[in-house]
């Protein structure tokens, strides 16, 4: 079967791809932002995930979904050198924003971190106030001027601001969890990333919660670009434009390593995906 | 005493009432060791509360020592009082910035190889008996040039620091990784992030840690004998000679057949004890408060 | 600014920053500067007291430490430690052996026999005994517990032992070792105490319930489980112990009464070497005799190293085994 044949007759997928999404422009008008080739990445020698290579596109939201332990973590905080923090933690490949290469250790990953954002999996706000959490990393990173309204305006991207707009002084903590959450993404946006990447930002929220997050990257993603690993997916399916399906490979001596099956439209990899692997997958018999 | 501990002979009821009857001698025993205890520090303080109260009166902070004199004339141990607080005042200053600055490096940068071989270093160094770290500080800078506040500050200094160190690295392990993480994500740069969002979490523990050590230090003799113990009678804030000190000063007293000094020696032992007394409980009211706030921030 | 005016920036602004960053250096050099110098004091401390003992290191070697001297007299100086390691091994030995089973007695009260409200505060009140300052208890010592001593507990023991040499003639002032004893005691208990109550709280209550539910009683069940689990700890607890009452100076030397002799009555006085030490800080004349003290502090100080060394040796041996204990 090519790719061309209609196959949502021959298969059940387990989620409904939504159809009032905006269809993707054809690929030569895509602007490619992350050039992934060959990635490994390893934890004390041993291969975490293997062999990816992908293109991120710029102003799409990008999910990244598998089972669990295929290496989707991993994976995205390659994206921004936060596995450097890990001290048995070593990659091999490339990758390259925006054309040039950020691995290796001549690349200063703090000035990586500025323009690649992240929000991770349960919110860790800063002990401060709601305001100070957003304004801190302002002041640090060089943007104070208009302070206030560069304040006010992350706080209204992440749909926040209604809701916080008389407490700003409150702590953050005083928030429920997904208004903390959303103050992170507000945090994160403020500093004007490039690319937000978002490890399963909405597992420890509520489904309304959840939706106000997937809302937000709807909204948002005019202006930064997404990254999404998530468990879900249901909520790849309705927030995601392009789906990377990462598979778990096994060799000999039990060991086992993370590998992109399948990278492609989201619309494509739930309706009609060219590997078997994904197949299984998205219509749930396995995984 | 069998070395498996519970004997078939402990089971069976045939002996229930012996082993009932031992079972009740040691609870008996336990406790009795407990009233001892108790009784001891009762006694201890009991005694130093009563005769001190009696001699305490306010020249004993406003009036300097009058040596050999056999009429009763208004004296008291103001120089001792005020270079108590030169003296640990100096201490706490050389010993808090380097004891945060070594847990700083043990919890943020150092592999663990290095972690464990400088806290055995530090924890050497507490085992050291203060008497030889008097010796110590009086070979390395006393002999020569003689004592000083100065020495005899860096002497209690080196009693303060493990202490001080110690309390900050378990305040900073309790620091959650996923604050570093989210600061560090943002692009801030490591040492922003360890002084802006880590340390900041720290200061009651710290606060904590070195109030304890102030209560531990403030009552020390041994380390100021050689180093700040032979003085005038006049107050003096200079740390460039030898100041006098409470604990120095108490145990000069307590040597002499005059039951005069031995009125000021309780005396001096009583503030001495209630001051401890009240900066050990502050810190404990501390560390109860910061453990709350920090459990309340999860 | 949106992120497409940011893109051509991103693409110019070179990433290839200074491979360290500076404040990051500044900071690592100086918190490890900091953690050098710690390190660095220790060795300092034994070096500086080698090199002040070194007058006498050289006059007299190692026949210093059994020789029973102690003379400053100009034309006869002689100076020797024999007196007062015997004096620190008679005083520790016997304050440890009175206040292991008193501090261990505490600890399993506090911890299995107290009522619940009873627990906080006894054991609030045995870490205020550690709180009061060495000095204090010296002062006690000397003008309560010493004519206690002398006018009714020695001649007490005297007239219904006194045919073991330990228990000989009552001392006349108070001052004794029988007296250094006592406060040593009364120094040591909190420590062992609090180290064996953590020990004891540490048992695990599956091995508790265990053996109660086999219809042992309380004090078996303590014997059979308890100190079987604890013992390592225990032990590194009396040696810390052991450690806080061999370098106790200053209350030692306030109750002592000081004297260069070996003799068996403990009613008799004597000095430690912590205690000689303390009590020569008027100053010495001769750098012998100035060498010779801190060649007393340099016994001193290899002694604690050892026993410090020792029981962190036992709790890191004690932590591994128990460590695996839990995860089966």
């Amino acid at each position: 079967m090519t790719e061309d044949e209609d196959v949502s007759t021959t298969i059940e997928p387990t989620v409904r791809v939504e159809t009032r999404r905006q269809p993707l422009p054809p690929r030569e008008r895509l602007e490619r932002i992350f050039g992934i080739e060959d990635l490994d990445a390893l934890y004390s020698g041993k291969p975490a995930i293997k062999g990816v290579t992908m293109d991120v596109y710029k102003n799409l939201v990008t999910a990244i979904i598998g089972p669990s332990g295929c290496g989707k973590s991993t994976y995205i905080r390659c994206l921004n050198r936060m596995n450097d923090l890990i001290p048995s933690f070593s990659m091999k490949g490339t990758i390259r924003y925006h054309g040039q290469d950020i691995t290796g250790s001549a690349v200063d990953p703090v000035a990586v971190r500025r323009h690649i954002g992240m929000v991770f999996q349960r919110p860790n706000p800063f002990p401060k106030s709601i305001y100070d959490n957003v304004a801190w990393g302002l002041k640090v990173l060089g943007l104070k001027d208009s302070l206030d309204d560069r304040v006010e305006r992350a706080l209204t991207q992440a749909a926040l601001w209604d809701e916080v707009k008389d407490r700003l002084k409150a702590s953050a903590l005083s928030l429920s969890g997904g208004q903390q959450q959303r103050l992170c993404i507000a945090r994160a946006i403020a500093v004007e990333p490039d690319v937000v990447l978002m490890d399963e930002p909405a597992s420890a929220l509520d489904p309304i919660a959840t939706a106000a997050i997937e809302q937000l990257m709807n909204d948002l993603k005019s202006e930064y670009t997404f990254v999404i690993v998530t468990h879900n997916m249901q909520q790849a399916a309705r927030v995601a434009d392009m789906t990377a399906f990462f598979s778990i490979s096994r060799g000999d001596e039990g060991a086992r390593w993370g590998e992109l099956i399948e990278y492609d439209a989201t619309e494509k990899i739930f309706t009609a995906p060219s590997d078997r692997r994904t197949e299984d997958y998205v219509t749930g018999r396995f995984g | 005493m069998s070395s498996h501990g519970i004997t078939r002979a402990d089971m069976q009821h045939v002996h229930l009432p012996r082993r009932r009857r031992v079972n009740r001698l040691m609870e008996g025993l336990a406790m009795l060791a407990a009233l001892i205890a108790v009784g001891m520090l009762v006694i201890v303080v009991w005694s130093v509360a009563k005769r001190g109260a009696g001699a305490i009166n306010l020249d004993l902070i406003t009036k300097n020592p009058v040596p050999f004199s056999f009429e009763p004339v208004a004296q008291g141990l103001a120089n001792a009082f005020v270079g108590s607080l030169v003296l640990v005042g100096l201490a706490t200053l050389m010993a808090l910035p380097v004891g945060i600055l070594v847990a700083v490096y043990l919890n943020e940068f150092a592999p663990p190889s290095v972690r464990t071989f400088v806290g055995l270093a530090l924890d050497v160094l507490n085992g050291v008996p203060a008497i030889v770290i008097g010796i110590f500080v009086f070979g390395l800078v006393v002999i020569g040039r003689g004592q000083s506040g100065w020495a005899g500050a860096f002497a209690l200094a080196c009693l303060m620091l493990p202490l001080v160190a110690r309390s900050t690295m378990e305040v900073l392990a309790l620091v959650p990784s996923s604050l570093r993480e989210a600061s560090l994500a943002l692009g801030v740069a490591r040492w922003r992030t360890t002084l802006s969002i880590v340390l900041p979490q720290t200061i009651g523990g710290v606060l904590t840690g070195t109030v304890l050590a102030v209560a531990r230090v403030s009552g020390e003799t041994a380390p100021l004998l050689f180093t700040s113990s032979i003085v005038g009678t006049q107050t003096s804030w200079s740390p460039f000679h030898a100041l006098q000190s409470v604990p120095v000063a108490i145990f000069e007293l307590s040597e002499s057949p005059d039951p005069q000094d031995h009125a000021r020696a309780w005396a001096a032992a009583l503030v001495l004890l209630l001051f401890i007394l009240f900066t050990s409980l502050a810190a404990r009211w501390l560390a109860t408060r910061s453990r709350r706030k920090l459990a309340a921030s999860r | 600014m949106s992120s497409a005016e940011l893109t051509p920036e991103a693409t110019r602004r070179p990433f290839t920053g200074p491979r360290v960053r500076f404040g990051d250096l500044v900071l690592q050099v100086v918190a490890g500067a900091a953690a050098a110098a710690a390190t660095v004091l220790v060795g300092l401390i034994t070096w500086k007291v080698i090199d002040g003992a070194w007058p006498a290191i050289t006059q007299y070697g190692v026949r210093f430490v059994t020789r029973v001297a102690w003379n400053p007299v100009v034309s006869h100086e002689l100076y020797g430690a024999g007196s007062f390691l015997f004096g620190t091994a008679v005083t520790s030995l016997l304050a440890l052996a009175i206040a292991a089973p008193l501090s261990i007695g505490i600890a399993l009260y506090l911890t299995e026999l107290a009522p619940r409200f009873l627990r906080g505060p006894v054991t609030a009140l045995v870490e205020t005994l550690a709180a009061i300052p060495s000095v204090v208890i010296g002062l006690w010592g000397i003008l309560v517990l010493g004519p206690v001593l002398r006018d009714h507990v020695e001649p007490g023991l005297h007239s219904a032992l006194g045919f073991i040499p330990l228990f000989g003639a009552p001392s006349t002032s108070g001052s004794s070792m029988f007296t250094a004893i006592i406060v040593l005691t009364i120094m040591i208990l909190p420590i062992v105490s609090s180290i064996s109550r953590e020990l004891f709280l540490g048992v695990p209550s599956e091995l508790k319930e265990g053996a109660l539910a086999l219809g042992t009683t309380r004090w078996e069940m303590v014997r059979g489980v308890m100190f079987p689990y604890a013992r390592g700890g225990i032990a590194a607890a009396l040696i810390l112990g052991l450690g806080r009452a061999v370098g106790e100076a200053i209350a030692v030397t306030q109750v002592i009464g000081g004297g260069v002799f070996i003799h068996w009555n403990l009613f008799d006085s004597g000095d430690t070497l912590a205690s000689k030490i303390a009590a020569s800080y008027q100053g010495a004349t001769s750098k012998l005799q100035v060498g010779s003290l801190i060649y007393l502090a340099l016994i001193l100080l290899v002694f604690s190293l050892v026993m410090n060394l020792a029981a962190q040796w036992i709790v890191r041996r004690v932590a591994r085994r128990q460590g695996l204990g839990a995860r089966t």
